[in-house]
């Protein structure tokens, strides 16, 4: 099934529950892994608002990337509790080691580096989260760990984005 | 000898490898021809013990923690040695009667003392302990009645503001509308905050009945959740709660044959933090870029897509579902002044036992720090506690002996928010959490207010001027005059007290803003 065709069937799902937007593009992200910024016009045209209402809504929140992310979302805490123990280390030591910066995808395509604020895991900080797992006490030696299990060909890891 | 064994399933417990743990645990049980279950519980909120194992065994639950899947053998070694009624057994990560860890017994809980009992999906379990007493207590009482004893109870909103529960379901009770929304704020952005998470990862019918309660007290018929996207783990057990809660009569049409309907159903947010705030968060469940709304109109009076709403917290409505167990005297007979009942203490950050505790308001910072938290993780003396979120002031040691109470804490300048205590060691550069906090203002700020979309961007910069000691004096005063403007040009709080990290952290640590001690405003 093509991308378009889903997403028609995304609309037709959502488009008459009440504050329907939020749930259809969470479904977007979740099936196409991104907002297409060609689906603007088609979810418009389905919610009977403006691609200017459309856009801003998408544009509004972190969580609704308009591009491909990679095979992996790997985010870091910034937040206050992560700070004290060390997360500023860690985010440096992450995009050093990745050679990437936040918003950005590793050449192999397998790693999106995305701050985060808060995973709510904050008695046992740094924390970081791959896909839907969340990781506690986190080090540079164990991030290194983790990435190496997201990278290594073996693996596939559970949570996965299409 | 037959033993049910317990492994916690909460977002902590998970992100320290309880669920190889429970792997382990299955496969050793099997290989040894052991008699015995594996029961996924929530936690108990003592992160610090994460992954806790608890063994039920002869009407005792033992724990073992934190635990590894490696400790599995040698854990299981030394409950076949034990003998029989002794509740001392040899192994290092032994910590005995559960109930009896100094951390928890100490502790007085109302809204989490199911958390981390059973498994939190198991309705029979939530009955058994208690759970729908509540709900059917309000079933037999007028709208006005559940209302009169909300208010009776004292219970103030545990988001953060405080503002007393009863008066807000009142008014939404008192406007004229066919259709009325409870809306439960589980948007849990603070840093250091995690108590309305273990709630609803560990005990999520209490959400659900208090919210139940909450929609037969003011005539709405059906809530929404609108919980965080960083919650992976209480979005599933949400919904998994959701369903089996209306298979079972309590949601849905004619709950408990009452003759009234309460549809429930979540609603993710999407990575924005000042979702957090009511009007910015109705606007999100509308569909809407979560701008902050202007108030008049109030949400209880003109809320969720204009209608009369009930916006409460986690925690709020959790209490709510106590309150009508247990009655609201008893609720009232806990805390001090005019901060009634407990308070969920969020113990996070550089902190070696960090977890939930929950205590009746009044008890003092350090207490809890100190008597709970045992100092830092690092092990270096303490620094600085934030308390009350991204949104909260740097408290330094002279503070530290205020009573945790709603007034006491503004007095100070200070909050209590929805309870997070967030401990620094003494390697924290003040300077640059200050300069964080503008910071994240401006990465969050919603943008509707110029003092909060601007001012947030430009007291980065100050703060930078002020470090590299560049015009030093007239950029403290621009920094003071700046978070005047952001504290009394903003509509919400995310502008309007972003200043008060800011201010404290200029206040009482000066020394790492380089310079001579800055004048205090």
């Amino acid at each position: 099934m093509d991308k378009r065709t889903n997403i028609d069937q995304l609309i037709e799902q959502f488009k008459s529950l009440p504050g329907g937007l939020m749930p259809l593009l969470h479904a977007v992200k979740h099936d196409v892994g991104y907002i297409p910024d060609d689906s603007v016009e088609q979810i418009a045209k389905g919610f009977n608002l403006s691609r200017a209402e459309v856009h801003g809504v998408i544009s509004f929140y972190h969580d609704f990337n308009t591009s491909p992310t990679g095979q992996h979302c790997v985010q870091i805490c910034r937040a206050e509790a992560c700070q004290s123990m060390g997360s500023r280390q860690i985010e440096a030591h992450a995009k050093k080691s990745l050679g990437i910066e936040y918003g950005e995808t590793t050449k192999d395509g397998k790693v999106t580096l995305q701050p985060v604020y808060c995973l709510g895991n904050c008695a046992c900080s740094p924390s970081i989260r791959i896909d839907d797992d969340i990781h506690a006490r986190v080090s540079a030696a164990s991030f290194d760990q983790l990435m190496a299990e997201l990278r290594s060909p073996a693996t596939t890891h559970a949570g996965g984005k299409k | 000898m037959s033993m049910t064994f317990f492994i916690p399933q909460d977002t902590t417990a998970l992100a320290l490898g309880s669920d190889s743990v429970a792997l382990t645990m299955a496969s050793e049980l099997k290989e040894r021809g052991v008699e015995g279950g594996i029961i996924r519980n929530g936690s108990r909120g003592m992160f610090w013990l994460e992954p806790l194992l608890e063994v039920e065994i002869d009407g005792s639950r033992l724990g073992f923690g934190p635990v590894k899947s490696s400790d599995m053998p040698s854990i299981l070694d030394s409950l076949n040695s034990r003998t029989k009624n002794t509740k001392s057994l040899n192994h290092p990560l032994f910590l005995g009667e559960v109930n009896e860890i100094d951390y928890l017994a100490r502790q007085q809980r109302l809204t989490f003392n199911r958390a981390g009992v059973g498994d939190p999906l198991c309705i029979e379990n939530y009955q058994r302990l208690s759970g729908f007493v509540g709900l059917t207590h309000a079933i037999k009482l007028k709208g006005q009645e559940i209302v009169d004893q909300i208010k009776d109870s004292g219970l103030r909103g545990r988001g953060g503001a405080a503002f007393p529960a009863g008066i807000k379901w009142q008014t939404v009770l008192d406007t004229v509308g066919e259709q009325k929304y409870i809306v439960c704020n589980a948007d849990e952005g603070d840093s250091g905050t995690f108590a309305d998470r273990l709630l609803m990862e560990a005990d999520p019918y209490q959400l659900i009945e208090g919210m139940a309660i909450a929609g037969l007290a003011v005539g709405a018929n059906q809530g929404y959740i609108y919980l965080r996207s960083e919650y992976p783990v209480a979005h599933k057990i949400l919904n998994q709660a959701i369903e089996r809660a209306t298979e079972a009569g309590f949601l849905g049409e004619n709950i408990c044959s009452s003759g009234s309907d309460f549809f429930l159903e979540v609603r993710l947010g999407a990575g924005a933090y000042i979702c957090g705030e009511e009007t910015s968060l109705l606007e999100s469940l509308e569909g809407k870029r979560g701008m902050v709304r202007a108030k008049p109109p109030l949400p209880a009076i003109e809320g969720l897509f204009g209608k009369p709403t009930v916006v409460n917290n986690v925690l709020t409505l959790g209490a709510v579902a106590s309150i009508l167990e247990q009655g609201s005297k008893t609720y009232k007979d806990f805390g001090m002044g005019r901060s009634r009942g407990t308070l969920a203490v969020q113990l996070a950050g550089n902190v070696k036992r960090g977890g939930v505790i929950e205590l009746a308001f009044g008890v003092t910072l350090r207490e809890v720090v100190e008597g709970f938290g045992c100092g830092t993780y690092s092990g270096r003396p303490i620094r600085a506690i934030q308390m009350g979120g991204p949104l909260g002031a740097f408290l330094p040691e002279s503070q530290w002996d205020t009573p945790l109470d709603y007034e006491s804490f503004a007095a100070i300048k200070a909050m209590i928010g929805h309870g997070g205590i967030v401990v620094f060691d003494d390697t924290v550069d003040m300077a640059a959490q200050a300069r964080f906090a503008m910071e994240f203002c401006a990465v969050e700020s919603c943008g509707k207010c110029t003092p909060c979309r601007i001012g947030a961007t430009r007291g980065v910069e100050v703060i930078d001027r002020i470090v590299q000691n560049e015009d030093r004096d007239n950029n403290l005063i621009l920094l003071t005059d700046l978070c005047d403007t952001m504290e009394f040009g903003s509509l919400c709080a995310m502008g309007g007290m972003t200043p008060f990290p800011v201010r404290s952290a200029l206040a009482y640590f000066a020394e790492d803003f380089g310079g001579e001690s800055p004048r205090e405003n």
